[in-house]
């Protein structure tokens, strides 16, 4: 279980996160939602360490995330961000070895090999894992990232807009493979997602933000609603009901 | 693994062959065995040493500043070091090797860690931005060298002190390159945490790296290593840069990999360009820095004009 | 696009069009130039006017050349960070100076006209350029991480290829060289002299007639092509000016790295005007105000012994690290 308490976030009198308090689920999808400079980014920040927040405190399993070890942290907890400019040339199989790097710290085990194929496998990406990141299309090199998370198999998993740069049928894809490592591995999988309509479809749980706080946070029949996305976003939607699944219309 | 045992046994030949040439005819006589021990073996290995350390620093500060177009000579570390060593020799001419070595060292880790700072305070950190601020430290960094050294009168000695030179080096003034040596293997050991730290903080840290940690060690390596080439052989430019680039092409940039072939082209290319400078003249010397920047960038522009060529 | 991130925003000043910044910058460089001329006059006014105003025309030859040839450049090739200096188009001038020595031989090469000399020299400059502008810059989408990386490493070539050939030369050899290579500020040659003013008048009337045309270089080869120029010839045309204008400036102080570099940039924050018939002006004006000023001061108001070039080095290094590091924070 991860918590986060009355997570503040101020640059001098910027304030970016005001008192953001989330119980995420222990298995599920869960989506968060918002307008451009809602937080998303920064709450990530926090859970990857990069930036302490300026009050507030991140629980993970009961403890603080403070009180971890490094390498621990890295077996419970992945974080996939979404400025991977990388132009270093690693192979893609080196990538995703390296997602196993807390596990064997430099010398992997078969076992270590097998999940390694595994990932590479899910993410279809057995023809290229020999290439070079700098040799992949943009696309496929947030493919390459997102299996090197899956290589971690952490409980829990964070992935900022991890759909950029994807074409229609690798977004679906990967929604699908999230969602079955959810299921099936019982993971819990936070992704921040700008297609709202992906995170209706997808997950078990919404987050909203909006103005460095949770505006509306359940399941997707509750916050997709005309009003509430209105609200968020600023600007005229409508949503509908099609099958069983409710879809926003902003198009228009 | 073949082609690096093959590579392995030329540069082993490039170093017999560098054994036997000099002024002296070594088998002429007895006594001149004695030479072989005091001058032409020292003078290998501590080419050897500082070929490889030196194009491991490069690909170290490459990873550290996440740029591959760095490396200590263009970012000012090498600046700093000489600067440590010109204001020895205004302030303490007689102090040891030791001395220098240290002083040498610790302004090295000035400049390593103020360059990684001004890069932290630029936000806009684009591939083109990061070398040009490193040039453009190492100009201010030099013309400082410069200014003081006219106002001590002694721009002749610190030229001579920078420009890269294994000829005064023989037994006894050349063993603190062992500990380059040393920081070699610590650096293969550490080869992955660098790699990763290569990919950027956030990745880094997401598979439980100590970021901070692995970054110091980092600039320390480099300062140290630095500032024992300064020491002992002077500025060789260019090494720290062609080196890892070139070995990138066909090893990429996973460092427990490549590494090894950083070392042995680092060593291989500086033994190459040391025995050209002894022999382009003979029996006078070339300082080995202006012979390395000749056939260093040649090969560089010929692999980048090549690789650019492919792309199209 | 990152060079769209790397290029600087002009400051502004609503209230100064381009040309009253133009007529501001000309009158500091005139004030400049006359504290320059008579401060602090210890001998007769005729003997110093006339010292003073030999190095006062090389700073302003200098200034000028440097200044336009950078800018030109810069305009060629689209890209704000390389320099004629950075790519080491001055240590290839100092190169063929020494192959030519090295070639010809001291008698040779003092026997030989001067003026056929420059020519020479300059014609090989140029062969050199077109070369490396074929190999560099063929095709449109070249990257400028790629230019900036061979521009700066055939610097290096160029640099350590004289310093080899230096250490080739014998001391007779390399003495002539050295008195080819560094005028002295003090002493202009005159038939130097000759020839920098023929480059001005011709770099004057070709920018004159052509400015328009350089603005629209601006947009690249493919709009500007569509535009109705003739691209080579003005490819060519830029080329000739800054080989020209480099070997000029190099014949007059050697080579200087960053100071078109500082310039350039200064010209375009505070030019206010992306039009070359105001940049090339303020470009050239500051240079010579940078100089002149920086000499003035140097001279009279320290007394340090050294030289202008390492004192522009360091404060033109300063300032472009600060210009940097202002552009992240905005």
């Amino acid at each position: 279980m991860i918590e986060l308490s009355n997570i503040c976030l101020s640059y001098g009198k910027n304030d970016i996160l005001t008192n953001v308090s989330l119980s995420l689920r222990q298995q599920g999808l869960t989506s968060i939602i918002g307008p451009n400079g809602a937080g998303k980014s920064s709450l990530l920040a926090i859970l990857n360490r990069l930036q302490k927040p300026t009050s507030g405190e991140v629980r993970i399993d009961g403890q603080p995330i403070d009180s971890f070890d490094n390498r621990v942290l890295a077996t419970r907890l992945s974080i996939l961000r979404q400025d991977n400019q990388i132009n270093a040339r690693i192979s893609v199989r080196d990538l995703v070895c390296f997602g196993r790097f807390p596990y064997h710290n430099g010398r992997p085990t078969a076992e270590d090999w097998a999940v390694i194929d595994q990932a590479i496998h899910y993410l279809d990406m057995s023809d290229l894992q020999d290439r070079y990141l700098d040799q992949l299309s943009g696309g496929q090199r947030q493919r390459a990232f997102i299996a090197m998370v899956l290589a971690q198999d952490t409980q829990y998993v964070f992935l900022d807009e991890p759909l950029n740069n994807l074409d229609m049928k690798h977004s679906v894809a990967i929604m699908k493979q999230l969602r079955r490592a959810c299921e099936e591995l019982s993971k819990s999988i936070v992704v921040v997602l700008h297609d709202i309509n992906f995170a209706s479809c997808y997950s078990d749980e919404i987050v909203s933000m909006k103005h460095g706080r949770i505006a509306h946070s359940g399941s997707p029949e509750q916050v997709m609603q005309d009003h509430i996305l209105m609200d968020l976003y600023d600007m005229p939607l409508s949503v509908q009901q099609i099958d069983d699944k409710r879809l926003c219309l902003y198009y228009l | 693994m073949k082609a690096f045992l093959l590579t392995l046994g030329l540069v082993a030949a490039l170093a017999v062959i560098s054994l036997f040439v000099g002024v002296a005819d070594l088998s002429a006589s007895e006594e001149n065995y004695s030479l072989l021990f005091l001058t032409r073996i020292p003078r290998t290995l501590a080419v050897l040493l500082a070929g490889s350390s030196l194009a491991i620093a490069g690909v170290i500060m490459q990873m550290l500043a996440r740029n591959k177009f760095v490396e200590p000579t263009t970012t000012g570390t090498v600046e700093w070091a000489t600067l440590g060593i010109l204001l020895l020799l205004i302030f303490a001419p007689e102090s040891s090797v030791m001395v220098k070595l240290i002083v040498a060292c610790l302004f090295a880790v000035v400049g390593a860690v103020s360059f990684l700072f001004l890069l932290s305070r630029i936000r806009i950190q684009s591939e083109v931005i990061v070398p040009l601020v490193g040039i453009m430290y190492s100009g201010i960094m030099s013309s400082t060298i410069t200014f003081i050294a006219f106002q001590y009168d002694l721009i002749q000695s610190i030229w001579t002190w920078i420009q890269g030179d294994f000829s005064m080096i023989m037994r006894g003034r050349y063993e603190l390159l062992w500990l380059s040596g040393v920081l070699c293997i610590a650096a293969y050991i550490t080869a992955n945490q660098f790699t990763l730290v290569g990919l950027g903080e956030s990745v880094a840290k997401n598979l439980g790296v100590n970021y901070r940690w692995i970054v110091i060690w980092g600039v320390c390596m480099v300062a140290v290593i630095s500032g024992i080439t300064v020491v002992n052989a002077g500025v060789i430019p260019f090494l720290g840069l062609v080196v890892p680039n070139l070995v990138s092409v066909f090893m990429g940039d996973n460092l427990r990999k490549s590494l090894p072939w950083i070392a042995l082209i680092g060593a291989g290319l500086v033994l190459a360009c040391d025995l050209l400078a002894r022999t382009l003249r003979y029996p006078y010397e070339v300082p080995i820095g202006i012979i390395m920047g000749v056939f260093g960038s040649v090969i560089f522009l010929s692999i980048l004009l090549h690789r650019n060529r492919q792309y199209d | 696009m990152t060079e769209a991130v790397s290029r600087p925003r002009p400051l502004h000043w609503p209230t100064l069009t381009p040309g009253w910044r133009l007529a501001l910058l000309l009158t500091l460089v005139v004030f400049a130039i006359a504290l320059y001329l008579t401060w602090d006059i210890k001998a007769s006014l005729a003997f110093t006017l006339k010292y003073r105003s030999k190095k006062l025309i090389t700073l302003l030859l200098v200034g000028f050349s440097v200044s336009t040839a950078t800018l030109l450049f810069q305009t060629l090739s689209q890209n704000r960070i390389l320099t004629p200096g950075i790519m080491g188009f001055d240590a290839l001038y100092v190169l063929i100076q020494s192959i030519l020595v090295l070639t010809l031989g001291v008698i040779g090469f003092n026997t030989l006209n001067p003026y056929m000399k420059w020519g020479m020299e300059t014609a090989l400059m140029i062969l050199a350029m077109l070369m490396m502008y074929r190999l560099l810059f063929r095709g449109n989408q070249q990257s400028l991480q790629f230019m900036m990386l061979a521009g700066i490493i055939f610097g290096v070539l160029f640099s350590s290829g004289s310093a080899l050939v230096f250490r080739l030369l014998d001391p007779t050899q390399f003495g002539v060289l050295q008195d080819a290579l560094f005028a002295t500020f003090a002493a202009v040659d005159p038939i130097l002299l000759q020839i920098s003013f023929g480059v001005l008048a011709v770099t004057a009337v070709a920018l004159w007639r052509t400015h328009a045309r350089l603005d629209v270089m601006l947009l690249g080869q493919n709009s500007a092509t569509s535009l109705g120029l003739n691209y080579n010839a003005m490819v060519l045309m830029i080329l000739l000016l800054v080989a020209i204008l480099v070997s000029l400036s190099t014949a007059l102080v050697g080579p200087v790295s960053f100071f078109g570099l500082l310039v350039v940039h200064l010209a375009y924050r505070l030019a206010g005007s992306y039009q070359h018939r105001f940049l090339i002006p303020f470009a050239a004006l500051l240079g010579m105000l940078t100089l002149v000023s920086g000499e003035f001061i140097l001279q009279h108001l320290t007394n340090f012994s050294t030289r202008l070039s390492i004192i522009i080095e360091f404060f033109g290094g300063l300032f472009f690290l600060a210009l940097i590091i202002r552009q992240g924070k905005a």
